[in-house]
């Protein structure tokens, strides 16, 4: 709570700033009798930022390095929890008994030192953050209302600031890449100390879960994650089989045939259809339609698992054609109507013209919104959570019932993890190979449209 | 040009008249006719799909908003609860409610006595029916010891079969015993068992009995996220496309922001929850299962998005009206505070509003950062644990009760219709403030 | 108008193969009171005129004259435009081309089109050609299509400039040459009539000139009206002229006629460069 308090009293020193900023600027120029280089708020601005950046700096540094310190600091004093290995879990314990989860009664003495040591040395960084934050304001605010003159270029150095600030916020995405890329990496590797890389992207046999019973300390559960390759990659096929054709053509029949009322219903239908959420469609292809192709086998005398490739990769097909349609309407309406008109005066019907020359013409785009699709579909968690499964059958039958690569990415994760078990690891590794597989998806894709798009400018 | 004869040309007949040319042009036709039906038939498949899974939604889902409630008479003995007169709550709130319902039931049906009978009776009413009491007790502690009729909430198994959702028995996907339906008929033809407007499936959290569960808890965990979200997404990515936009020199750098910006839109969802589990979790201690981190993760995943619309926005703003704000003499952050981002601003909160509801949406990211937890209380704040609304549906559509794929669907029809809110503002935004240049 | 004037827009000479008179010649096409709307705006005002069998007729006009709208009447390109209404008859060879019973396909490829910029499809030179022939069927073997090729390039003098790269990309051609591509496609189909809208006004001059001989020689064996407002082009290349002002025709007559003695004011107000 204080920390919110603290964050409240920096927001009002800076706004103090401010007003002392105008008010010096206005006051040095009546008395200088020489009129201000910039807009009187800006002097405002800049005593702000020179207290606020430096405090909240600071402020938000702080939070995010005093829980590790910290507990670095409380594991030095538990050597009886380093002697046996499981400091991580005694670490989690000491943080749940000191913020009162869990009571007292089971911890070892260790613990309860530990979690006295914790609470104490928690105290004294947070009292040492007001100090320090506070200073670093009150600091910053005196230097820059020293050099409030009417001289000063403030609004040079408040719109300098900014632009760094912009230049930051347009970094934060590769951070992210970069975040995304470091941490599966990291966790990757852990796990391929643990499970041999051969194993991982060779063997048929995966099962995960046994690795977390006590009785198997460190990794025997098996890792082979082949049938969650083959899972992903034939619920993706299938998606793919419905999603092209269907949006393909929804696509060449909005852009070259629907009358306009058929154009004014059916995009926002499709926009509809793309806004639903994924659990949604997960919640509809268990409760309906998974049901509804089991018991159609039943009738023709085929015998269909209750949670088919099938019917996931359907629904999934389902989710992906607006998807589909709308990337492939825009390439489509990207083809000069110079072709079109090319075609027609020939003595084209328009299905000739559109299966001739505006298809083959738009092909590249269509491509490039196909892989996409794939991508989108590989990556696709919920529908496949909720509707394909935890089996991991190593089949191609798409009427069998298989499990993907984020079905075992969500399952293994769900719930406490701790990150020294391979279980969670192996999560971290899927979620490498599917971020590695999509991401060059996704560049080979946005190279063709590129390509595509320059074709025609 | 001799040596070149047209068929068609002058003199001869046309190739493209006669009996050949009319049967070769009807097949043409008929092939035209055929592509022409397929691209309706696409379109149809589509519309279909999606009629029919809003109408799997509703139909299972309206019913929902209301519960079956049998009416009874209770007496609430100081015996079970506490002495009359007292207002302590937790007093209260520690009352033996189950023996003030079973005493109800006792009196009501004195011919049941049997120890199988009065577990069916008892197996009318589910927890939800005791809470109910000790709510009104703990309103209004003068009830104690007095006697009212009430309407209980009955048991979710009572709830499908008087809502006509399953048949009775097992096979029609009931679990009623033939004893309990006959009191079912009985009470209502003595108008004493009838469906009722449940405000409790608006207000409350999530519960383990179907009667019981609400969607408030994922609707306020939802708001709490998306405002987390928003607060970090909208700023961050503005400021992103002025630079990319105003700033940005055309180098390899910012080629390389540019590229990896329009992948960071198309990684999937639950890499950005690995990244949250594995960096704001392990790494900076965040904590788990609350609205702070799930709003994290989803601005990482939404701020792509946003950069791109609000690019595109900003990019739309014709270049004569930055020419004649620096022809006056406004220094360029002038000139994108006073002229450029107030033109732009209703595309970027168009795209903004539409990124913000697909992130209403998303589920997977947030199971990774344990925002699926078993929570039965409203959230109060972004560091409550919390869960949010499509995270809610995933749960209760993973519940094998019966009673759940009736609120799931409610759920849904919740989360479509905060969405629907969401989208009909974007397009209010859109045309309210549409320009032509 | 002084004769100084005149000399600076005469054309140097008239085409040497205009045999006996360009009016004797066989009437192709006929339209009667042929109106235009595109949606309330009235594009085209009640124009008649006769367009002749081996002839080249050219439309010359200040641009939004109508004539444009006009050339697209004759093939029903303006079908393709939801708003426009056409009014009016266009008898081709004696029927009337808006008759509900002519089939536009059938129309289409009896009345052929060139465009103003070149647009040949993203496919081989070898494709562009056949594309025609294909859809309507007009050949069924490899080796009747190789023919049609050869015909229509040689025809659109382009055969000796490609018969090498055949299967290379129409696209990469220049643009003089892709325009006789078009041109050759046109041809591929074997039309009565080829249209042509300004099809050298995104052509350098010496593209210009291969195209104006071209069709100089297509007038053998075509039927042609080409749009333009390039006087001295439609002086060089036709042997019919009709003037367009403001939606309406204005004038109709030998192209030597026109440019020499025009009847209206306004004809040779344009002639003379007062406007345009």
């Amino acid at each position: 709570m204080s920390l919110t308090l603290l964050f409240f009293v920096l927001l009002l020193l800076s706004a103090t700033g401010f007003y002392m900023g105008r008010a010096a600027a206005v006051g040095a120029s009546a008395t200088t009798q020489r009129p201000l280089h910039s807009l009187s708020s800006f002097y405002g601005w800049y005593v702000l930022l020179w207290c606020g950046i430096p405090a909240m700096m600071v402020y938000v540094v702080w939070i995010a390095l005093e829980g590790p310190i910290v507990e670095l600091l409380v594991a030095r004093t538990m050597p009886e929890a380093a002697a046996t290995g499981n400091m991580g879990l005694a670490l989690s314990e000491m943080r749940n008994i000191a913020a009162g989860i869990t009571p007292p009664g089971a911890a070892s003495a260790e613990t309860l030192r530990a979690v006295e040591h914790y609470k104490w040395l928690s105290t004294i960084a947070g009292a040492a953050l007001w100090v320090v934050a506070l200073a670093a304001g009150v600091m910053g605010l005196a230097f820059a209302r020293g050099r409030v003159s009417p001289e000063l270029r403030a609004r040079n150095s408040v719109e300098r600031v900014l632009e760094i600030f912009f230049l930051i916020a347009s970094v934060i995405a590769i951070l992210t890449t970069i975040g995304i890329l470091l941490s599966l990496i990291f966790e990757t590797v852990a796990f391929f100390l643990q499970v041999s890389p051969i194993e991982f992207l060779f063997s048929t046999a995966w099962s995960p879960m046994l690795a977390i019973r006590p009785d198997q300390v460190g990794a025997s559960g098996s890792f082979g994650a082949v049938p969650l390759f083959l899972g992903t990659m034939l619920i993706a096929s299938i998606a793919m089989l419905t999603a092209v054709p269907i949006g393909l053509m929804t696509a060449v029949y909005m852009t070259e045939y629907a009358p306009k009322v058929v154009r004014a219903w059916g995009k926002p239908i499709l926009e509809i259809l793309a806004g639903i959420p994924t659990v949604v469609f997960g919640f509809f292809a268990a409760l309906t339609v998974a049901p509804a192709i089991r018991d159609f086998g039943a009738l023709i005398g085929l015998e269909i698992a209750a949670q088919s490739a099938l019917a996931a990769g359907i629904v999934m097909g389902l989710m992906l054609i607006p998807f589909v349609s709308s990337l492939s309407d825009d390439v489509i309406n990207a083809v000069p109507q110079s072709m079109r008109d090319g075609s027609y005066a020939l003595g084209a019907t328009k299905s000739e013209t559109t299966m001739r020359v505006l298809l083959p013409a738009a092909l590249p785009g269509i491509m490039a919104s196909v892989i996409l699709a794939f991508s989108k579909a590989l990556g696709e968690t919920m529908i496949v959570v909720m509707a394909a499964g935890i089996a991991a059958n190593t089949t191609l039958n798409p009427l069998e019932s298989v499990t993907t690569v984020t079905v075992n990415i969500s399952a293994l994760l769900t719930g406490e993890a701790e990150f020294d078990s391979p279980k969670t690891l192996a999560a971290f590794a899927l979620g490498f190979v599917l971020f590695v597989v999509t991401l060059a998806l996704n560049l080979v894709a946005l190279k063709v449209v590129q390509r595509y798009r320059e074709q025609y400018e | 040009m001799s040596d070149v004869t047209h068929s068609g040309g002058v003199g001869l007949p046309s190739r493209h008249i006669g009996d050949e040319a009319a049967k070769r042009l009807k097949r043409r036709y008929a092939a035209e006719a055929r592509f022409k039906f397929f691209g309706m038939a696409a379109l149809s498949a589509a519309c279909l799909s999606l009629l029919v899974l809003l109408w799997t939604i509703v139909s299972e889902g309206y019913t929902a908003f209301q519960q079956t409630h049998i009416k009874i008479e209770v007496e609430f003995s100081p015996d079970n609860i506490a002495p009359a007169g007292t207002a302590d709550r937790r007093r209260l709130m520690a009352g033996d409610y189950r023996a003030v319902l079973f005493e109800a039931l006792d009196r009501k049906w004195s011919d049941v006595t049997d120890r199988d009978g009065q577990r069916l009776l008892e197996g009318l009413f589910g927890s939800g029916a005791e809470v109910q009491l000790r709510d009104m007790v703990v309103a209004d502690p003068s009830l104690i010891g007095r006697k009212v009729e009430v309407w209980l909430l009955s048991h979710s198994d009572v709830d499908m079969f008087f809502k006509g959702h399953v048949g009775a028995d097992e096979a029609s996907g009931g679990r009623m015993a033939a004893r309990q339906v006959a009191w079912i008929e009985a009470l209502r033809a003595k108008g004493e068992i009838e469906k009722r407007f449940h405000g409790r499936f608006l207000t409350g959290a999530d519960s383990r009995d179907p009667e019981m569960v609400g969607v408030l808890g994922g609707v306020m965990g939802s708001i709490f996220t998306l405002a987390i979200c928003f607060l970090l997404a909208f700023p961050l990515g503005i400021m992103a496309a002025i630079y990319l936009e105003e700033y940005a020199p055309k180098n390899r750098f910012t080629e390389i922001v540019e590229i990896n910006i329009n992948n960071l839109a198309a990684v999937p969802s639950v890499v950005f929850g690995l990244l949250g589990l594995a960096v704001f979790i392990a790494f900076f201690g965040m904590p788990r299962s609350t609205p702070l981190v799930g709003g994290f993760v989803l601005a990482l995943m939404s701020l792509p998005t946003v950069i791109i619309a609000a690019r595109a926005a900003i990019k739309a703003v014709p270049p004569s009206i930055r020419e004649a704000a620096l022809g006056i003499g406004a220094s360029k952050m002038q000139m994108i505070f006073h002229h450029v981002l107030p033109l732009a601003m209703p595309g970027i909160l168009t795209g903004t509003i539409i990124t913000m509801s697909h992130a209403l949406g998303e589920t997977a990211p947030l199971l990774m950062i344990g925002m699926v937890a078993f929570i039965t209380d409203v959230p109060g704040g972004a560091l409550d644990a919390a869960t949010v609304l499509p995270v809610q549906i995933f749960m209760w559509a993973d519940n094998p009760e019966r009673g759940f794929i009736e609120k799931t669907s409610a759920a849904i029809m919740v989360l479509l219709a905060f969405m629907l809110v969401m989208n009909a503002g974007a397009i209010w935004l859109r045309k309210r403030f549409e320009r032509r240049w | 108008m002084d004769a100084k004037q005149m000399d600076a827009i005469k054309p140097a000479q008239f085409p040497a193969s205009a045999d006996a008179s360009p009016a004797k010649m066989a009437v192709k096409v006929a339209c009667r009171d042929v109106n235009v709307h595109y949606g309330t705006k009235h594009a085209l005002k009640g124009v008649g005129i006769d367009i002749r069998e081996r002839q080249v007729t050219a439309f010359i006009g200040p641009s939004g004259c109508g004539k444009s709208t006009f050339l697209r009447c004759l093939n029903r390109m303006n079908d393709t435009v939801a708003s426009a209404r056409v009014t009016g008859s266009i008898l081709l060879g004696g029927q009337d081309i808006y008759d509900p019973k002519i089939d536009v396909v059938q129309l289409r490829a009896r009345v052929g089109m060139v465009f103003q910029k070149p647009n040949p499809f993203p496919k081989s030179i070898y494709e562009n050609i056949v594309y025609g022939p294909r859809i309507h069927g007009l050949a069924s073997t490899k080796a009747e299509f190789d023919e049609i090729v050869e015909r229509s390039l040689r025809g659109a003098a382009l055969w000796d400039e490609v018969k090498d790269r055949l299967n290379e990309p129409g696209t990469g051609l220049s643009g003089g040459q892709q325009q006789r591509l078009c041109i050759a496609r046109a041809i591929a189909v074997s039309p009565e009539v080829i249209l042509m809208d300004e099809p050298c006004s995104a052509l350098d001059p010496i593209a210009t000139a291969h195209v104006e001989t071209l069709i100089d020689e297509l007038r053998e064996n075509f039927t042609i009206v080409i749009v333009t407002h390039n006087m001295q082009q439609a002086a060089r290349v036709s042997q019919r002229t009709a003037f367009f002002h403001l939606g309406t025709l204005v004038e109709e007559d030998d192209t030597a006629a026109i440019f020499t003695n025009p009847r209206d004011e306004r004809t040779q107000g344009y002639i003379t460069g007062r406007y345009g």
